[in-house]
């Protein structure tokens, strides 16, 4: 780490005002990426803003949808409510100490391409509400750890409609239990939508798969179905290829969860 | 008393308590008044050299209290890391040793190769200084590649073609008119992926230095205290012997890779001789993966020769071992006498032929890890064998079984110069097949389909020569130290027993073994013996823990060293008792008078010892303690017979190990329950270099799996639930009928996986680490 000047804004205000005093500050949600990039050195910000001190916390049921606190932990979505492919999701993101310090928010702000909930923000249509006002799902994210994000804001809570049936599946990265490929199947109340993350820069609808199954919803629905892998990322664990080949088999096994 | 804390006893570790609750004492628990923090500046490229080195702007900032480089290292005749193993081309010629400063001097190799140490008040202080060091670099042409490294740009100037030696072993013409009227030939083409030990504990060292005595105390993570002593006193020439003392407190996990002298602890020693202050050093888990030596790395093109009934005839062996930049401490051992020696496996086969060729390349060096040669020989071995049954329609165990050298062989001597002295290895295959249930694995496999999975079964029927080493067989064929061990048993006056020993735990459970056996022989409490390792201020000398050598030859030396403690303790016994030596016995911790009712305990005869009242004293010395050091005559040879069945998901390609079974043959056995132990950490660590781990240069030669986001280290939930048994032939040459255990997980599992995986697919071969992505591909045909 190197040295740099560490807030405890206990207000929104405040976390927002030191973030533009700051020569070039950063946000801590959980620092389940921040901590160990800056223990490594490959980043030097002047100064981290703390936002732990801030109400942002817990789960909040609506008639029509639930709406998650952005500091609230990957444990306490984990542990159940209302949209279960959601809790079900947030348990297979990393180990154990990940999901107990790691945050809905933190996660989503980041946009890694490996992470698990945006395919859910993207699958069920959700709404991040941020201090800049709220942006649909399907504008946040942008690119590789680039979102709509606007310089400054921090992300308040995301809501989730509920959806009418909805399920994950996970293809986790041997070594860092990332998503080499995650898919989440929705059918919610403005249609199937399939939110794919692990595949691209960042999560994304794989609309063919969406149309496919709004008309059809079944398994059969998609075999066949062609995914474009020239802009997916590759590496070691995974090729472009392969990664758009367990696009259509993480589907396909969504899909045979919920029918 | 003894029976359940004695040998074969399941006791539980008494080093757990300290372990488990977080009170262990490691290299960097120890702090010193007025300590300096050690940083190295590490090389970015893999090969370049080096212009010039500035570290005036480190040397300026605030903390900062030293500053080298090689050249201050040199400069005060601080020498080279030696190759403590002197291997031999088949032309006669010695290997090269290209010079390995312990900090690059004139040209750096690897990417990691320290070029420049920071020392300052706070680590904090260290790491910026090493930030400030600047350096110009001259990139040079790299060489990474492991199959064309012979004749690419060369690295060394000492080493045209890039080679360390061309070694060969076995009767090459025999060997070629076996295959010649051979009816069969099985060949494969074999790579022995590259893997990164990773010691849950990183290597750390602090050094002291004290000037009014001009003595040095270097606290350090090492297998092998007392060599790293005589490494850094006869040929770094840090100090002398009798001046250097070297600590290995508690240590988390060295399988091999902390055997060897680093050129961290090197400059640390060094440096605080030149400072007069203590320096600690640790390192960081990416100093870990890239300046650790790496293991394995080979790649073999290698043929079977059998009869058409499946009889051996002959085994050609041809290998690429890759010695990454410079030879570490053991490296050219490993791919020859810890390889090429082991090829006849558990097999009659007459005649075998080996080459290995040694190379350099431009990655961190590669040495002894986990099995080192034997887990490579095995999966040579094994791999041919059950492919060859595959393509003469036999079924895999009667092959072997047809093979297999009898109990009545015995000693059974190998066309690969080992003379095996005992085993049964069908017992250990009979076993390992009625626990797995082979009967009725075509059931299993219908059912696995009928779920949409494949199913495959492999066998490994591995060999290993362990208990390292007899020193007269070592020296003859190259080592650069005898390999006996070393043992004090010292019994205090209230009949307390400590016992040194010269070899090191760091995750084997000496401290509980080793007072069983003592505890057991004396008849004391197991709780009143207490084992001291890892200080050459505390034991003589010994050669350390590695090549599952502890208990078979430093257990060795503790049987003779408390069989002396006996006898002048029997001696004591008769003065006490007014008796003759002959007259007494002694069971259970007590001396008797035969027909007579008079006895004495070991604690009494203990105390009189410290209180010789009446001692005829040109007969009987005052004290008890004693010494003893251990040669093997020969090695010891752990074999077993492990299965594995897999499942893969034809989608996804990922493999699941569904059972795995291994029955090992260790000979007698002290505490079952640390062996299942040792045994389920080598059998992951197989596992884990057949499905997951795998160390990647990239073109370049930068380290792509520099960290757990890309190193798959193997957990918990890759593993299923091991079956593990035993069978038993006692080792016919030491005192306990030991064998050693704590390679043989690593070295039987791999092939046995890999077995069943190409069985699965119905493929040859897998290369490994078999990866969902590889198998995927394996299964697309490509």
């Amino acid at each position: 780490m190197y040295r740099f000047n560490y807030h405890k804004p206990d207000d929104m205000d405040a976390a927002q005002q030191m973030m533009a005093d700051a020569e070039d500050g950063v946000y801590l949600s959980g620092g389940m990426t921040l901590i160990p990039t800056l223990k490594a050195r490959l980043a030097s910000p002047t100064d981290v803003i703390d936002l732990s001190g801030l109400a942002l916390s817990g789960i909040e049921l609506a008639d029509d949808s639930l709406t998650i606190g952005a500091l609230t932990l990957h444990s306490e979505v984990a542990a159940g409510n209302e949209i279960s492919s959601l809790s079900n999701l947030a348990l297979a993101i990393g180990d154990a100490q990940v999901r107990n310090r790691g945050t809905i928010g933190g996660s989503i702000a980041n946009s890694d391409p490996g992470a698990d909930y945006p395919a859910a923000v993207v699958a069920l249509g959700a709404t991040i509400n941020t201090t800049a006002g709220a942006i649909d799902a399907d504008d946040f994210f942008q690119g590789l750890f680039e979102t709509a994000l606007k310089p400054g804001a921090i992300v308040t809570s995301v809501t989730f409609p509920l959806p009418v049936r909805a399920a994950y599946e996970k293809f986790p990265n041997p070594a860092s239990r990332y998503a080499v490929v995650g898919v989440m199947v929705a059918e919610t109340n403005g249609g199937v939508r399939v939110g794919v993350t692990g595949a691209g820069p960042c999560a994304y609808r794989q609309r063919n798969f969406e149309q496919a199954l709004a008309d059809n919803f079944s398994v059969a629905a998609l075999d066949g179905l062609e995914v474009d892998y020239a802009e997916f990322n590759s590496d070691i664990h995974a090729s472009a290829e392969y990664r758009g080949h367990l696009v259509g088999v993480m589907a396909r096994r969504a899909v045979a969860q919920i029918t | 008393m003894t029976s359940e804390t004695g040998i074969g006893a399941a006791v539980k570790r008494k080093e757990d308590a300290r372990f488990i609750t977080g009170a262990g004492h490691y290299t960097d628990d120890i702090n010193q008044p007025g300590q300096l923090y050690a940083v190295f500046v590490r090389s970015m490229y893999p090969r370049a050299e080096i212009r010039s080195i500035d570290v005036s702007s480190a040397l300026a900032m605030e903390g900062v209290v030293a500053a080298y480089t090689g050249a201050d290292l040199a400069a005060d005749e601080i020498g080279d890391l030696p190759c403590g193993w002197m291997v031999k081309s088949k032309d006669g010629s010695d290997m090269i040793q290209p010079p390995h400063p312990p900090v690059a001097v004139s040209v750096v190799n690897y990417v990691g190769e320290p070029y420049a140490m920071v020392v300052a008040e706070t680590l904090q202080a260290a790491r910026d200084g090493a930030e400030a060091v600047t350096a110009d670099f001259n990139e040079l042409p790299v060489v990474v590649d492991l199959a064309s490294a012979h004749g690419a740009d060369q690295i060394h100037e000492a080493a045209p073609g890039n080679q360390c030696y061309d070694w060969e072993l076995g009767d090459r013409e025999a060997t070629d008119a076996a295959f010649a009227s051979a009816d069969h030939v099985t060949s494969l083409d074999i790579v022995n992926n590259r893997l990164i030990p990773n010691a849950m504990e990183p290597r750390a060292a602090v050094g002291m230095y004290e000037a009014a005595t001009g003595n040095y105390t270097l606290y350090t993570t090492s297998q092998n205290p007392h060599l790293e002593r005589l490494i850094l006193a006869a040929f770094v020439n840090v100090a002398a012997e009798s001046k250097l003392r070297v600590v290995s407190p508690d240590v988390g996990g060295g399988f091999g890779s902390k055997i060897f002298v680093y050129a961290e602890e090197t400059a640390v020693i060094w440096a605080a001789g030149k400072l007069a202050r203590a320096i600690k050093w640790r390192a960081d888990r990416s100093e870990s993966f890239l300046a650790d030596a790496h293991g394995r790395d080979h790649l073999t093109k290698a043929e079977l020769a059998l009869k058409a009934d499946g009889t051996f005839v002959g085994l050609r062996v041809k290998t690429v071992a890759n010695m990454g930049a410079y030879l570490s401490l053991f490296a050219s051992s490993v791919p020859t006498y810890l390889y090429g020696t082991l090829l006849a496996g558990q097999y009659r086969t007459p005649a075998i032929y080996v080459e290995v060729q040694s190379v350099f390349t431009n990655t961190a060096p590669v040495d002894a890890y986990r099995g080192a040669g034997r887990p490579e020989a095995t999966y040579v071995v094994e791999r041919l064998v059950e492919t060859a049954a595959r393509e003469l329609g036999k079924d895999p165990a009667d092959i072997r079984r047809l093979n297999f050298i009898q109990p009545e062989d015995f000693p059974y001597e190998t066309p690969v110069a080992l003379t095996y002295d005992t085993g049964d290895y069908d017992a250990s295959l009979k076993k390992a097949i009625e626990l797995i249930g082979y009967d009725g694995f075509a059931e299993r496999k219908a059912s696995s389909e009928a779920n949409g999975k494949k199913r495959g079964i492999g066998f490994s029927c591995y060999i290993e020569a362990c208990g390292l080493a007899p020193s007269q067989v070592a020296l003859s064929l190259g080592a650069g130290v005898g390999l006996f061990e070393s043992a004090e048993v010292r019994v205090d006056v209230t009949g307390s027993v400590s016992v040194m020993t010269g070899c090191h735990s760091h995750g084997q459970g000496h401290e509980t073994t080793f007072a069983q056996i003592v505890s057991d022989k004396l008849g004391i409490p197991f709780e009143n013996v207490d084992v001291v390792h890892g200080d050459t201020g505390r034991s003589d000398y010994g050669l350390g823990t590695y090549g599952s050598r502890s208990l078979v030859v430093g257990g060795s030396a503790i049987v003779k060293a408390t069989d002396k403690v006996i006898a002048k303790s029997r001696k004591i016994a008769a003065h006490m008792l007014e008796s003759t030596e002959e007259n007494v016995d002694f069971e259970e911790g007590t001396f008797s008078v035969t027909d007579s009712n008079q006895s004495i305990t070991f604690p009494e005869v203990a105390f009189s010892a410290y209180v010789p009242g009446n001692y005829p004293l040109d007969e009987l010395e005052p004290g008890l303690s004693e010494k003893a050091f251990y040669d093997p005559e020969n090695f010891t040879y752990p074999a077993g017979a492990h299965i594995c069945e897999v499942e893969v998901d034809p989608e996804t390609g990922k493999v699941e190990i569904v059972n795995f079974v291994a029955v090992d043959d260790f000979g007698e056995i002290i505490n079952p329950m640390i062996v299942a132990g040792q045994v389920h950490g080598g059998l992951a660590q197989g596992i884990g270099q057949a499905l997951l781990e795998h160390a990647i240069y990239d073109e370049s030669g930068q380290l792509v799996t520099g960290s757990y986001m890309d190193y798959t280290m193997p957990r918990a939930d890759d593993m299923p639930n091991f079956v593990v048994d035993t069978t038993v032939t006692p080792c016919t040459h030491n005192p306990l009928g030991a064998k050693g255990c704590g390679e043989a997980g690593a070295i039987g599992s791999t092939a046995a996986v890999m077995n069943a995986l190409t069985d699965a697919l119905g493929v040859v071969d897998v290369p490994m680490p078999a990866t969902p992505e590889t198998v995927w591909r394996a299964m697309e045909g490509e």
